[in-house]
């Protein structure tokens, strides 16, 4: 009995916190959910003006970025499978990649709305305040959804750095990767929801 | 409960272990509380931060009801009104209601009742606490900024939220930060109970609590979301003038309030699921008999967890829906009454020819089935769509309202202190002064919101600080009631931190109770169980009960 006094017990549960992740993956869908509402809602009202207005978007880096984020999930999975296989360096420099390719899709982003802003196609801008109502929705929500799936994507890249860092150090490692797994699935997550998005708003017309 | 898990439940002695409260710690003094992992510990920080914020409540509501207590201006103009509504209105339901038994209760006692050692993600428990403390802190610091609280209400309604002076911001992101934290400990709580109940605990061994919670957990992660967006989108709204709500850019005020109520219906079965989890806790131990209908009770929690997420539009019957949306959204509303309705006559069943004791816990649950009872017919009344046209946006809705959640959970909440107090702190308050307590807040509450449903039905509006002489006896009775009411708050606070300092020391058993808490010494040692138990009869079988309190006096 005296030793099971000692109060540092570790919990461990691999399963456990993999339910947990799903949980959290299922909020963050249905907070993305009520976006997509709001859009669909949208989209019926306005038809017209919404194909209008999706021609202003540069369908070309769009593609780019769609590209980018799923090599991204693609590299993703394989630093996972490296680790497993106890390949430390090739783990970092395919989880390396998916940085980098988070990093490449942020830049892309800056330099798509900032071309948007040079237009004057802002919220509250005189230029946007002109157009017919269909079209200020529209622009409303493109900068709404892609701005908080964007901040999904810069949160995603705090969490792969700090995965660096650990697998670095050893504390994520073959016996140990569930947060390595965990992480991954966020990336996957951010990446479907940009394979919604995209179509939503560079391609249907 | 095996008999070795009874064994060591002696009289509140730890043997050769520290309680959770003395035992060896990291930090000092309050980080030794802030920075702990120990569930028991978070359930007692959300306890005191929740009743600091309930006090505010409080005080903003008893302000109202002076204001009212006659005609014309008595102390406040209305814009002050306003604020102060709203203020009360978002404390009393994100910092108060929704948190108060998940977050304490839940936290405290969800592991010892399923025999685990903590929840699944401690860290992450911790972590929900200070997210909660903090979108507390954000909304109330409103109250110091040039422009004042909102004075929206707490519903938040498009387009007055987006054009309104008040800062209406802190509030929206105070309720976006508690809103995260509510889910987070809905993931933990659902994972908990599918990865650490104790071998033997199957699903249908699991105390009626644990049930509520799990449903709740549901509501929680499934429908917060959907609100977290909603108001983050009146912020931008706010911020960047997108459009989204406002109609003056092609926007749709009445969207925002489907969206806000599709989580904020579901949300009242956050509030009120775990209250009847406490109340299927404390019936059979005070009426000496296993409850009746377990599995109806356990099911009913998950059928109104999916019900009720189906019947948000009953609140926007007046904005002009089509006839089909309304009376399909009426039948509805009827539906969801029959679970609950299940669920108390299973309480009823139990009473009956059970030998009862009127000890203070089971006196708020007695008041909760009353009050609750009067509370769901209101609501009922509110579901019919011809009554619903005439009593909308009246007293009647406050006073329906304020049946459910402070005559429901809110004594609720007051049982769950009462039943559990002895375990947590490991004190016995003296029963006397609780009980007359009880019989304070039980007449306040009768007088305070009685009233309303009357006035209401003839037909006085409600959020409005002034009103016609006709209406003035109704408010005469309600702010007496008032006072009773928060006399017997400040008896029953009084009486509870006396006996942290004075109590006697509680056993380890005091109710003669047979759930998996009740077998461990008070308060409870560090990790909860020396020996994780082995489960092996059903949740309320009395039938062994005068060997638990044998066991429980040696
Ligand atoms: C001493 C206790 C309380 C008093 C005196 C009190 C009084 C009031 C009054 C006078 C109103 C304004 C009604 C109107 O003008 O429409 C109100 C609104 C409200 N109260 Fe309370 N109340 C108390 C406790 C509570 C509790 C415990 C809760 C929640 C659990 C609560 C939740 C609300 C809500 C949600 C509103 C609606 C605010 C709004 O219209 O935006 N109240 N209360
Ligand atoms: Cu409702």
């Amino acid at each position: 009995m005296a030793e099971a006094s000692v109060n540092t017990h570790l919990h461990r549960d691999d399963v456990g916190a993999k339910i947990g992740m799903w949980l959290f993956l299922f909020t963050e869908l249905i907070l993305f959910g009520g976006m997509f509402l709001v859009y669909a809602v949208y989209r019926f009202t306005y038809r017209d003006f919404f194909a209008l207005a999706s021609k202003e978007l540069d369908v070309f880096i769009g593609l780019i970025n769609t590209l980018v984020l799923l090599t991204s999930s693609l590299t993703m999975a394989m630093s996972i499978t490296a680790l497993r296989k106890d390949n430390k360096k090739l783990s970092l420099l395919f989880l390396g990649s998916t940085i980098f390719f988070a990093f490449l899709f942020l830049v892309n982003k800056y330099f798509e709305w900032s071309a948007k802003f040079q237009h004057g196609l802002f919220p509250g801008s005189n230029e946007l305040l002109s157009l017919p109502k269909g079209e200020i929705i529209y622009f409303g929500l493109y900068y709404v959804m892609t701005g908080l799936h964007a901040i999904h994507v810069i949160i995603g890249l705090v969490i792969l750095l700090f995965m660096f860092v650990y697998i670095m150090k050893g504390k994520v490692n073959k016996d140990y990767y569930i947060m390595l797994e965990n992480s991954g699935l966020y990336w996957h997550l951010v990446d479907i929801i940009w394979i919604f998005l995209f179509p939503l708003f560079y391609l249907i017309h | 409960m095996s008999a070795t898990t009874l064994s060591y439940g002696g009289n509140g002695s730890n043997g050769n272990h520290l309680d959770y409260l003395h035992s060896p710690k990291k930090y000092k003094g309050i980080f030794n509380w802030i920075f702990s992992t120990d569930h028991k510990k978070i359930g007692i920080l959300y306890l005191i931060s929740m009743l600091t914020f309930f006090a505010v409540g409080v005080t903003l509501g008893f302000l109202m009801r002076l204001e009212l207590i006659a005609p014309g201006k008595t102390i406040m103009d209305p814009q002050t009104y306003n604020q102060i509504f709203t203020l009360h209105g978002v404390i009393m339901i994100f910092l108060f209601i929704i948190p108060g038994l998940p977050a304490v209760f839940g936290n405290f006692f969800l592991p010892i009742m399923i025999g685990a050692k903590d929840v699944a993600f401690p860290r992450l428990n911790l972590f929900s606490w200070w997210l909660f403390v903090t979108g507390g802190l954000v909304a109330l610091i409103s109250l110091f900024l040039p422009g004042g609280p909102a004075d929206t209400g707490w519903t938040f309604y498009i387009p007055y939220s987006v054009r309104t002076s008040t800062n209406v911001i802190p509030a929206l992101i105070g309720a976006f930060i508690l809103g995260f934290s509510s889910i987070l400990t809905g993931l933990n709580f659902i994972t908990t109970i599918h990865r650490l109940r104790a071998p033997g605990m199957s699903w249908f061994k699991m105390p009626l609590f644990a049930w509520s919670l799990y449903a709740t957990g549901w509501v929680q992660i499934l429908a917060t979301p959907i609100v977290g967006i909603t108001l983050l989108l009146v912020a931008i709204e706010r911020w960047f003038g997108v459009g989204i709500f406002d109609p003056a850019l092609g926007g749709d005020p009445i969207l925002y309030q489907h969206l806000f109520w599709i989580y904020s219906h579901p949300a009242v079965y956050i509030m009120i699921l775990p209250a009847m989890g406490v109340i299927s806790e404390i019936i059979p131990v005070f009426s000496r008999r296993t409850i009746f209908g377990y599995k109806f009770i356990a099911f009913s929690s998950m059928a109104i967890a999916l019900f009720g997420s189906l019947v948000w539009a009953h609140h926007m019957f007046t904005v002009g829906m089509s006839g089909t949306a309304m009376w399909l959204f009426s039948l509805l509303t009827f539906l969801v009454a029959i679970p609950s309705a299940i669920k108390v006559f299973n309480w009823v069943a139990t009473l009956y020819k059970g030998s009862i004791e009127l000890e203070p816990p089971m006196l708020f649950a007695l008041s909760f089935i009353f009050n609750f009872t009067i509370g769901g017919f209101t609501g009922l009344m509110q579901g019919a769509l011809a009554l619903n046209i005439h009593i909308h946006d009246t007293y009647f809705i406050v006073g329906h309202f304020h049946y459910v959640m402070f005559g429901g959970t809110g004594f609720g909440i007051f049982a769950a202190l009462h039943h559990w107090f002895p375990k947590m702190f490991g004190k016995m308050y003296n029963k006397k002064v609780a009980k007359i307590s009880w019989l304070f807040l039980f007449i306040g509450f009768q007088l305070l919101y009685f009233p309303m449903f009357v006035m209401g039905y003839l037909g006085m509006p409600r959020r409005y600080y002034d009103y016609l002489p006709d209406f003035h006896i109704y408010h005469f009775i309600s702010t007496i009631g008032s006072w009773i009411l928060i006399t017997g708050l400040i008896i029953m606070f009084t009486n509870l931190i006396l006996a942290l300092k004075k109590g006697e020391k509680a056993a380890a058993n005091p109710w003669g109770g047979v759930t998996l808490e009740w077998t461990i010494p008070s308060p409870p040692i560090h990790e909860n169980f020396e020996k994780i138990p082995v489960v092996e009869k059903e949740p309320y079988d009395y039938s062994h009960y005068e060997q638990v309190i044998e066991e429980a006096k040696n």
